[in-house]
């Protein structure tokens, strides 16, 4: 049986995903789009004995290949032509939909309507009349209220029915004439009909579209396209000044007339979106408001993981010692134990609180509040050469930067998703925190809140800092023009919600899980062997056994840079590891000086390795320096080798000046 | 005429034209943001971005680009 291709298409905010969700269940892939890094959707729909291969087209408002994700909708529609385009139409804000409707026609398209939110559109006061618009457009058109799953199956059926439609075309009265005229010469090239729907050509070419000027250039037409063209093109502008706006408002012209005879408006009603816009991006309150929310995520995340944390902890470090004391050879045991054992406990430990962050973050997405953050935060962020929608991104750096830095990705802007990228490192994440908790609890004692919150300040502050010289040095000019829909606020759709939350989880677990599962082996080999050959597993516990491992050789050879701060080689040893994951560095510590974890405080304090001045040196050091491999893999995924290696470096550079600053003021004013 | 950035809260006005490159109106368009079309301010704090409605939805402006988007007060 053969497959049939089906495209899902809409503006964002539609509702797009929740029925490509409610078609497909769970039979989904997801993958990347061919050479980019947007996201690409596929799923499976079995209807009527037919196999259908829906494919979720990225959210757009238009198909003029403006971004990359126009590109990608418009090229999918044009080269793979699937048998019908469902196009999802926010009922409640159907003009503009619209808009997206009559391109996907000019393409010649097999169009499919989806009216959703139909029940938000009633709130607005709008009724919207499905047969009327399916009379006027001339295509079938569904009502959907797809968050409760209303309407999914009669879309199935009106897909099967219309599977060999003949879609209308939509004419463009003051356009007709110039249109017929290049399609005349554009039909001599049997190459283009086969390919190409002529009308759709023709009106690119009025609207000076580069890639089908390009189809153009290898037509064996072109000479005769391009004179026709210029004639029409002068024609056409003296009549209307720039043809683009003028085809943009014939379409919009027709669309209203559409939605005068399909749409009737009842009472002007003040919404719940309305009320709750008037506090969230408020002059004054927003950013307030802003705060606290991002503070209750947080305390959420990371009061509710906190037990599931300590439960698989717990889990781990039984399962090893049952399994390595059943184990007669040590060097076998221990690697079962300390190596794969504790490593993938090291890496399932991560999982509650980045689950519940990203649970916390896909529910303030649907909710609709993201795109008020973007909004407040704005001003700030646009002061240092920062996009409004950098701060989410930033934000969520706070819990883990391996997930934040791939949600830069709706950052259309190349310059902007970069620099926002680069800076990410310097929010601090969760899992310095344990090594700031160490140091101060052991030198600071009394004063530990000040001097933690310190940390995050000073990391909050470079980064800034960062992004400005970058600005003005690096990607010269102003950050991209801020344009975003704020859509209205929504109910939550748990369904939606444990989705993304589910498919970010997995990308986690597969990208900084393997890496992280990794490096504890090998940090694991590096420890119980040396340059005399194999030392015991013993050596994790006895920090005499460990100055002997390769572990020790390394943190000797990196003493001499440690020097200016004071520190032993034991710090440098703990840093070595933190590269690979920052957490290891309060274990490391642990082990190096032969204690648990809860009296390390206590011998950190009595040991003569640090004084107050150079643990706050450190503890900078420890925020700035190296980002944890699995963000340096997730950089060189998302922006390139190129900029994870600029990453890496200015990184190293910054801890060590910033720690070098923090010993010599310390130093001279104590 | 004059720019979008100084019209005040609560006040509609008509679109009338863009100045600068094509690119980025491209996209203000599809978002229904075409010349003619009437915006309503629901936020201008004559610093950062402003919120406006049109076409029933709304969008929020970089102050930068609502300096290129000439309107005129609504008769």
């Amino acid at each position: 049986m053969k497959e049939v291709v089906i495209a899902l298409i809409g503006n964002p905010n539609t509702g797009k995903s929740t029925i490509f969700n409610a078609l497909t269940g769970l039979r989904q892939h997801v993958g990347n789009w061919p050479g980019v890094t947007v996201e690409k959707k596929e799923g499976e729909l079995d209807h009527k004995g037919i196999k259908f291969r829906v494919v979720d087209l990225p959210g757009v408002y238009g198909l003029t290949a403006y971004s990359i994700d126009e590109k990608i909708a418009r090229n999918f529609i044009v080269q793979e032509k699937p048998k019908v385009v469902v196009d999802i139409i926010d009922a409640s804000n159907l003009e503009r939909n619209l808009y997206l409707a009559l391109q996907l026609l000019e393409i010649g398209a097999n169009v499919v309507i989806a009216l959703n939110k139909i029940d938000i559109a009633e709130e607005k006061g709008y009724n919207v009349n499905p047969e009327e618009l399916e009379e006027l457009l001339g295509v079938p058109v569904v009502p959907t209220i797809a968050s409760k799953g209303e309407g999914i199956d009669k879309l199935k059926e009106r897909i099967v029915k219309s599977l060999d439609r003949k879609p209308p075309i939509v004419e463009y009265p003051n356009f007709e004439p110039y249109i017929k005229k290049l399609i005349k010469v554009l039909e001599k090239d049997e190459k283009l009909i086969r390919q190409y729907n002529l009308r759709w050509l023709a009106i690119k070419l009025l609207e000076e579209d580069n890639d089908v000027r390009a189809i153009i250039e290898k037509s064996k037409m072109r000479d005769d396209v391009l004179k026709t063209l210029i004639d029409v093109v002068n024609d056409l502008h003296k009549k209307y000044g720039d043809i683009e706006l003028a085809l943009a408002d014939e379409r919009y012209r027709i669309i209203s007339e559409i939605a005068k005879k399909a749409v009737t408006k009842k009472e002007e009603r003040i919404t719940f979106t309305e009320m709750l816009d008037e506090v969230f991006t408020h002059k004054y309150l927003g950013i307030p408001v802003f705060f606290s929310l991002m503070w209750m995520a947080f305390k959420f995340t990371f009061d509710v993981s906190a037990p599931f944390s300590d439960i698989i902890d717990a889990f781990f470090g039984w399962l090893g010692d049952a399994v390595g004391s059943g184990i007669g050879n040590d060097a076998l045991a221990s690697l079962l134990r300390d190596g794969i054992i504790a490593g993938l406990g090291s890496v399932l430990v991560f999982l509650p609180p980045i689950a519940f962050l990203f649970l916390v973050f896909s529910w303030l997405e649907d909710s609709g509040y993201m795109a008020r953050a973007a909004f407040v935060m704005d001003r700030v962020m646009h002061r240092f050469g920062l996009h409004g929608k950098s701060v989410v991104p930033m934000i969520m750096g706070f819990g883990c930067n391996v997930p934040a830095i791939m949600a830069t990705r709706t950052l259309e802007d190349e310059k902007d998703r970069i620099l926002t990228i680069l800076i990410n490192p310097l929010m601090s994440c969760s899992a310095r925190l344990p090594v700031y908790a160490l140091f101060a609890g052991a030198f600071f004692m009394g004063r530990e809140g000040t001097v933690i919150t310190s940390m995050y300040i000073l990391g909050i502050l470079l980064a800034l800092i960062l992004a400005w010289l970058v600005r003005r040095f690096i990607f010269k000019g102003q950050p991209s023009h801020f344009v975003m829909e704020l859509p209205p606020y929504n109910k939550p759709n748990w369904r939606t919600i444990f989705g993304v939350t589910w498919t970010r989880t997995e990308k986690f677990l597969k990208k900084a899980g393997t890496i992280i599962f990794a490096t504890m082996i090998i940090v694991w080999l590096l420890s119980v062997t040396g340059p005399s050959g194999y030392l015991g597993s013993n050596a994790l516990e006895s920090g005499e056994l460990l100055a002997k491992s390769w572990v020790a050789t390394i943190g000797r050879a990196l003493e001499p840079i440690f020097k200016p701060f004071g520190w032993d080689w034991k710090a440098g040893v703990a840093l070595f590891f933190g590269f690979l994951a920052k957490e290891v560095v309060v274990g490391t510590m642990g082990i190096l000086y032969g204690v648990g974890e809860e009296s390390l405080p206590y011998a950190l304090a009595s040991s003569s390795a640090f004084t107050p001045v150079t643990a706050f040196a450190f503890m900078a050091f420890v925020l700035i320096y190296v980002p944890c491999v699995a963000t340096i893999g997730v950089i060189k995924q998302e922006a390139g080798t190129k900029w994870a290696l600029f990453a890496l470096l200015y990184e190293l550079l910054l801890a060590y000046l910033v720690a070098l600053v923090i010993v010599l003021i310390g130093g001279a004013l104590l | 005429m004059f720019p979008l950035a100084f019209v005040g809260e609560g006040k509609r006005v008509v679109l009338k034209y863009f100045v600068g490159g094509h690119g980025i109106f491209r996209k203000l368009v599809d978002m229904g943001l075409n010349p003619g079309s009437e915006i309503f301010v629901v936020r201008n704090q004559m610093a950062g971005p402003l919120i406006i409605s049109v076409k029933g939805g709304q969008i929020a402006l970089g102050r930068g680009i609502a300096m290129k988007i000439y309107v005129e007060v609504k008769e």
